[in-house]
């Protein structure tokens, strides 16, 4: 019988990193960091857990930390958001390079300026090319179970890369909800010590992070892509492998809803995926044949599993909580990228939705819907990406005229 | 599933609240879900403020803010000079403002039910401060009967431990008291 709890979703996450037995948690305690490394802080201060809790001098120094940590064979966490994450950005591509394989909860939150505390998913979209693999939740629940099944990923010998847990700022840290608890000895059964084969020993000296010259160095890097493009197969296996003991199935890389016959199909990431749920349940009681596709597993991008369930749609509506200036959403560029040239390949519209905390409502879902509606219907593709819930009246003049959102 | 919506200023435990009704909810096997909304700047203390609820017999899926709330709750009378707290209340919705004064003369007008409940005193005898989030949830408990009273003492005892439990435990039992006495 698991536990149950209605409990702050950033405490649920330390609940999941305490039973995952981190021997390293390294973190820089100011804003834009939350209530989870404090929950933990407070763990290891009351002998609820044996960790080195190792507080640093900026979140460059967390990642470095960790990165270190990991390299000496200890299973090594952190946490961070927004800024934080901007700053450990260089440390972790030599940490994916290095095949380090560390948990960090990234706590999405909008980058700077304006300044601003609220959800996107602007700061770990940043750390897209890093090699870093990155899951998105839609609960306090599923950050809990995906915690655990990170560390497991991660450490895996046949991938070995640093795994980030994205995790809405706000609307899940700071949520009470009900969450579910594994009992230690479940979590322990799961989840082994971590042994790797490769680790920096005085006894048995090796290099990690060296030069490499222009005849290995893309080896090095096809290596850390290879581990992600073949390592889809083993996160999907992992994560049914905790479905079985937890009783609880998220689904793999994606999870497919109400999509077999839909015509249109949402894809998104995050928090918001729960509200698109109802508003679809609501379209489809209207007879509307409308599906979602949330992706648990941005990288590696899960481009197969997209592919198998969207075979019958006539438009994919991207909805993205974050943006490239100058370009578009990171999910739509990479969806488009790979639909182009197949043939039947359905029309994509990609909309920009949720950036720093503009709410994602029901009612935005079904302007969503009514626009993929209207690019079905022209059988074309938008000229520039739709900002749904943009304000035109504190605009600067002219933009009334601007292509955003507008078809062919 | 029933939606709330909590007005209060930073620093007088809205949240606190909201969190204490959640936590109820899986008491009497119900799913509940609170959140924040902070909003301009985040958190200050004194300024306006709201934080969300919601109640169901389903998991809760949902995570947009309350804006057509079954209940709307007050705890601080002054913040009806500053904003529409009736904005988008349920036709068969309920207001539930922290005053002395009488709920008719709150000028809040509308085909929703206007209650007037003052915890102060009550808070600032068994607490010895001003912090009145227990004895609404009293209040709500007993007036919404969307909790239980074991539920929202248990909450309350679940969320602090010890003598500040207990006493605002006392608060709960006591504000509920009134109210079911009102109300018969």
């Amino acid at each position: 019988m698991q536990e149950t709890e209605v409990l702050e979703g950033s405490e649920a996450v330390a609940f999941a990193v305490k039973a995952c037995r981190p021997q390293v948690i390294s973190a820089y305690p100011i804003s834009p960091q939350t209530h989870i490394v404090e929950a933990l802080a407070r763990m290891i201060a009351d002998g609820e857990m044996d960790s080195e809790y190792v507080r640093v001098e900026s979140e460059f120094s967390a990642a470095s930390v960790i990165s270190g940590a990991s390299a000496a064979g200890s299973r090594s966490y952190t946490a961070s958001s927004s800024q934080g994450l901007l700053l450990m950005t260089e440390v972790l591509y030599a940490s994916a390079g290095m095949r380090l394989p560390f948990v960090i909860t990234g706590v999405n939150r909008a980058i700077s300026v304006p300044i601003s505390i609220q959800v996107d998913h602007q700061d770990t979209i940043s750390l897209r090319d890093s090699g870093v693999i990155q899951f998105y939740v839609e609960s306090s629940q599923e950050a809990y179970d995906t915690h655990i099944a990170a560390f497991k990923i991660a450490e895996d010998p046949g991938i070995l890369l640093p795994v980030s847990v994205c995790m809405d700022g706000w609307i899940l840290t700071h949520s009470y909800e009900r969450v579910s608890f594994l009992e230690q000895e479940e979590v322990d059964r799961f989840l082994p010590p971590f042994k790797p084969k490769n680790f920096l020993d005085v006894n048995d000296p090796k290099s990690w992070g060296s030069y490499a010259e222009e005849d290995v160095l893309m080896e090095f890097k096809y290596s850390i892509h290879r581990a992600m493009q073949y390592g889809k197969e083993r996160i999907k296996e992992i994560f049914s492998e905790l479905a079985t003991i937890t009783g609880r199935d998220h689904g793999g890389l994606i999870e497919a809803y109400r999509t077999r016959d839909a015509e249109v199909i949402l894809v998104a990431m995050g928090s918001m995926v729960g509200t698109i749920k109802e508003a679809i349940d609501k379209l489809r009681s209207q007879g509307q044949r409308v599906g979602l596709i949330k992706i648990r597993c941005y990288r590696p991008f899960p481009f197969e599993d997209i592919l198998d369930n969207i075979k019958v749609a006539k438009v994919v509506a991207v909805m993205d909580a974050n943006f490239s200036m100058g370009s578009e959403g990171a999910l739509g560029m990479d969806l488009k990228a790979k639909l182009c040239g197949r043939r039947g390949a359905p029309l994509v519209l990609d909309c920009v939705a949720g950036l720093g905390g503009r709410e994602v409502n029901e009612k935005r879902v079904l302007e969503i819907v009514e626009r993929a509606r209207e690019v079905e219907e022209s059988g074309l593709p938008l000229d520039e990406p739709y900002w749904a819930g943009l304000r035109p009246e504190i605009l600067p003049e002219g933009a009334e005229n601007d292509r955003q959102g507008k078809i062919g | 599933m029933k939606e709330i919506r909590i007005h209060g200023r930073g620093g007088q435990g809205s949240l606190v609240l909201a969190q204490f009704i959640a936590i109820a909810a899986l008491e009497d096997g119900k799913y509940g879900q609170a959140f924040p909304f902070l909003g301009g700047g985040g958190e200050r203390r004194g300024k306006p403020i709201m934080a969300f609820c919601r109640l169901s017999d389903q998991p809760i899926r949902l995570r947009s803010r309350v804006s057509e709330p079954d209940y709307v709750i007050v705890q601080d009378v002054t913040i009806l000079n500053e904003l529409d707290v009736a904005e988008g209340v349920k036709d068969t919705g309920m207001i539930l403002v922290n005053t002395e004064k009488e709920a008719a003369s709150l000028g809040l007008e509308g085909p929703f039910h206007v209650f007037s409940f003052s915890g102060d005193k009550l808070a600032r005898e068994t607490l010895g401060r001003p912090i009145i989030n227990t004895a609404i949830l009293g209040a709500f408990a007993a007036i919404s009967k969307e909790l239980s009273l074991a539920a929202a003492l248990s909450a309350v005892r679940k969320k602090f431990s010890g003598e500040l439990g207990e006493k605002n435990a006392q608060v709960v039992q006591e504000s509920y008291k009134r109210l079911m006495r009102e109300l018969s």
